[in-house]
């Protein structure tokens, strides 16, 4: 083979390898790594799956964040006026945190349905809720119009 | 009145920014003096009047001026005149003007410093760069102008910066961050003056690699400030989220690595030329995707675009016209581009096309990791979230594979090298680099198998580049006399591989070891974390200039030694309505103790009980540490005088066959 084709070979297998590789971890990592999100409507009704890590957006129900006499496992209801959620969380609160408005919380649901939360985002101003939240809950309200007419 | 100086002179800056994107280019293709002539005068005037633009608006901030809306927004009568400087660029329309301004420097450097270069190839680069400047400057005027007022009704006082942005990091982090990603422009500029003109000879890899060198430092520098702040200023102890924010930033600079590298081999030997080519065109290209994202709106919300149509469509239009147009040039003329040298399977040559093919993949699986789940929401696939442990499954094995090579590399020889010879230099090396990566982790008593790998390979990195530093400076000399000697290209080079092990080991230990503790405490409460005993006080409340806060105070001591006293905050600035957390740290080389406040746990009674979140956290420094290194190996490499020596360049050539085609 002469050199200038050996050269081009070389490259092109490289790339061959390279392109054919990464696309195989990054398949691999993508089928492992999404998490989906739901709202707590879509919880209720059996739609999340248990046990694998979710997403669960809406509002902070008024009153329902409870500090415990000991510890630091807090507990939380979320909702989007259609359903609700209890999220469990051991950990600072982010600086947004706030009953009535939007959050995201990044947990597994147990047997009862409860979210027990590894991470809580509430990444938004006063004026407007995170989008998901937003959308949820619209979804949620038209979903309930069309079944109490 | 000073608010329309500045308008105005934006106004002329666009003028003179369209003067120079075609009057240049049309001297060069009609080989014609004047016009060519022109290419520099017009790109300081973009420069001078861009910078009047800004210092027009800094004087307003100053000033508070709130008729100004931007100013408005963005400042407060109590914010303290730094960060009111700051705050020029703490939101969308003064960011967009710092990107012009630092595009127009850029320009007006390239300008400067190119007495050297043919004239007709800096007319090509500054009239390119020209082009660009017209997008920005219209994006500007026509969908964020800063200038913009609130007449007649004009608010009594501002609506404050964003707490989170009132700090040391946002003075430095987005002007050193932006030289970077705009620092590209220059090595994009070249590579579509070079596709134009047809003419890319050793002369062009040379005069352009300073440039990506500069905006690569930059950039780099600009990561670590970015996740420095990320660290001490969100109060959550975590320097890297594989955010979006973060990965546009990123991206840019997986690719400009290539693209140093890829640049190092067209300079020495003239291969990889297309390749170079492309990996300029594609670094810029990144840059202005990160601009899209991080400024449409897209990241909050594919549909926060749509609520405002104007500024995302202009500038996905704009990246369009510039990926596609410079692609489009790129298809057209690279096959005039040859790389007449030639290599063999194990050469220097083969090592760089392995690190670009690694680095490329990597870039490939950070866009994906970015983009999927803006196209999935836009196809309504449904909502999905990409977090870090996709990026971590793919960046653990394919990183320490890129880490394992950088260590080949410098002792590969250009062309052809032997497999007999490299196994002869490496074996001692490779021995020292097992036995003292092995006998870290144990002196540390941290040994996770990943940080014995991982230690292995750092050390490995830092064995085989002294060594070849020492072959270089005892060649045959004294080694006073060889240090003198060494090329300060070499000395950066190894300053650079030596700080990526240095991040590699930071993030390791750091990633592995951390450890975090969320507590309940009431006054006089002590807990044990890693070998420390924090006791907690007590807290109270403190005034700043716009805010107040509750100060906890905490004591942290290790075998009876008080070690420092930490007093983290939970801020309530007067503009805001929801409290900041400034987590309090003891900063070392060898480990972190970093301390957040909490909410109180309870309504009523004295001395209510609170949470408090209290990390260990080893060798986090490092990680910036390498950052530094990386950044100052780029600085010597810039400074070496190869890029200085007049001998090589050729005399400016007007007429001539180089002359497009």
């Amino acid at each position: 083979m002469n050199p200038k084709r050996k050269q081009r070979l070389i490259s092109v297998i490289a790339i061959v390898v390279g392109v054919s590789l990464a696309a195989a971890i990054l398949l691999y990592a993508l089928r492992q790594n999404i998490n989906l999100f739901f709202t707590p409507s879509q919880i209720i009704s059996g739609e999340a799956p248990l046990g694998t890590t979710i997403r669960v957006g809406g509002l902070v129900k008024a009153d329902s964040v409870i500090h415990p006499q000991e510890g630091v496992a807090m507990r939380f209801v979320v909702t989007d006026n259609v359903g609700e959620v209890t999220v469990s969380y051991s950990g600072l609160l982010p600086d947004l945190f706030r009953e009535g408005q939007g959050v995201v919380a990044i947990g597994v649901l147990n047997a009862e349905k409860k979210l027990i939360a590894s991470e809580v985002l509430a990444k938004h101003d006063e004026t407007y809720m995170p989008p998901e939240v937003y959308e949820a809950m619209k979804a949620s309200a038209e979903d309930s119009t069309i079944k109490q007419p | 009145m000073i608010p329309e100086i500045g308008h105005l002179a934006l106004w002329f800056a666009l003028a003179f920014a369209i003067l120079a994107s075609w009057i240049p280019l049309w001297g060069a293709y009609k080989q014609d003096l004047l016009s060519l002539s022109f290419a520099k005068p017009f790109a300081l005037a973009q420069f001078f009047f861009v910078a009047v633009a800004f210092i027009c608006l800094t004087w307003a901030f100053e000033r508070n001026d709130f008729t100004v809306a931007y100013v408005a927004n963005h400042s407060n009568t109590l914010l303290p005149s730094r960060y009111k400087f700051s705050a020029v660029w703490g939101g969308h329309e003064g960011s967009i003007l710092l990107w012009c301004l630092i595009l127009t420097g850029w320009s007006a450097a390239v300008a400067v410093n190119s007495r050297h270069l043919p004239i007709d190839l800096i007319a090509r680069v500054l009239s390119v760069l020209g082009m660009i400047n017209v997008g920005f400057l219209l994006f500007i005027l026509l969908t964020s102008n800063p200038f913009d007022r609130l007449l007649p009704n004009f608010p009594l006082e501002g609506r404050d910066l964003n707490p989170l942005l009132q700090d040391f990091g946002l003075i430095v982090h987005p002007p050193i961050l932006y030289m970077g990603y705009v620092g590209f422009s220059v090595a994009f500029a070249f590579a579509v003056a070079g596709l134009l003109s047809g003419n890319l000879d050793a002369t062009w890899a040379r005069w352009l690699r300073p440039w990506t060198l500069a905006a690569w430092s930059f950039l780099t520098l600009g990561i670590a400030l970015g996740s420095w702040w990320a660290y001490y200023e969100l109060g959550w102890g975590g320097w890297w989220f594989w955010d979006p924010v973060e990965n546009a930033s990123f991206m840019p600079w997986l690719a400009g690595t290539a693209l140093l590298h890829s640049l190092s081999a067209t300079e020495k030997r003239g291969v990889f030329k297309a390749w170079t080519l492309l990996l300029a065109v594609s670094a810029f290209s990144l840059s202005l995707l990160g601009t899209f994202l991080v400024r449409s709106g897209v990241l909050t919300s594919v549909h926060a675009f749509a609520n405002d149509p104007e500024r995302g469509l202009f500038i996905l239009i704009f990246l369009m016209i510039v990926i596609g147009g410079s692609l489009t040039l790129f298809a057209l003329r690279a096959h005039k581009i040859s790389s007449s040298a030639q290599y063999e399977a194990v050469s220097r040559e083969s090592g760089i096309l392995f690190n670009n093919v690694l680095l490329v993949a990597l870039t490939l699986v950070v866009l994906v990791g970015t983009l999927f789940p803006l196209v999935a929401d836009v196809m309504e696939w449904g909502k999905f979230s990409i977090g870090a442990p996709y990026f971590n499954t793919i960046f653990v094995p394919v990183g320490l594979v890129l880490l394992t090579i950088i260590g080949v590399g410098p002792v590969l020889r250009w062309k052809k090298d032997k497999p007999y010879r490299l196994l002869q230099t490496l074996r001692v090396p490779a021995a020292v680099s097992v036995l003292i990566g092995l006998s870290i982790p144990f002196v540390l008593n941290k040994t996770h198998p990943l940080a014995l790998v991982s230690s292995v390979i750092a050390a490995w990195v830092i064995v085989t580049t002294l060594i070849e530093m020492k072959r270089q400076i005892t060649h045959g000399r004294h080694w006073v006399a060889g240090f003198a000697k060494l090329p300060l290209s070499l000395q950066g080079m190894a300053w650079a591989h030596m700080g990526v092990a240095v991040t590699v080991l930071g993030i390791t230990f750091t990633s592995l070891y951390s450890e975090e503790r969320t507590v309940r405490v009431v006054p006089g409460d002590e807990l044990t974390l890693a070998g420390y005993h924090i006791q907690y006080h007590l807290t109270q409340s403190v005034a700043g200039p716009n805010f107040w806060a509750e100060q906890a105070h905490l004591t942290v001591r290790r075998q009876d030694e008080t070690v420092s006293q930490l007093y983290p905050e939970r801020r309530f600035y007067y503009s805001q309505q929801n409290p900041m957390t400034e987590a309090a740290i003891d900063a070392g080389l060898m480990r972190d103790i970093y301390v957040a406040l909490g909410e109180p746990l309870a309504t009523e009674g004295d001395d209510l009980p609170r949470a408090v979140r209290v990390q260990y956290k080893p060798m986090v420094r490092w990680i910036w540490l390498g950052g530094l290194m990386m950044a100052i190996g780029g600085g010597l490499c810039i400074a070496d005088k190869r890029y200085r020596a007049k001998r090589y360049v050729q005399r400016p050539k007007v007429t001539g066959a180089s002359l497009s085609s």
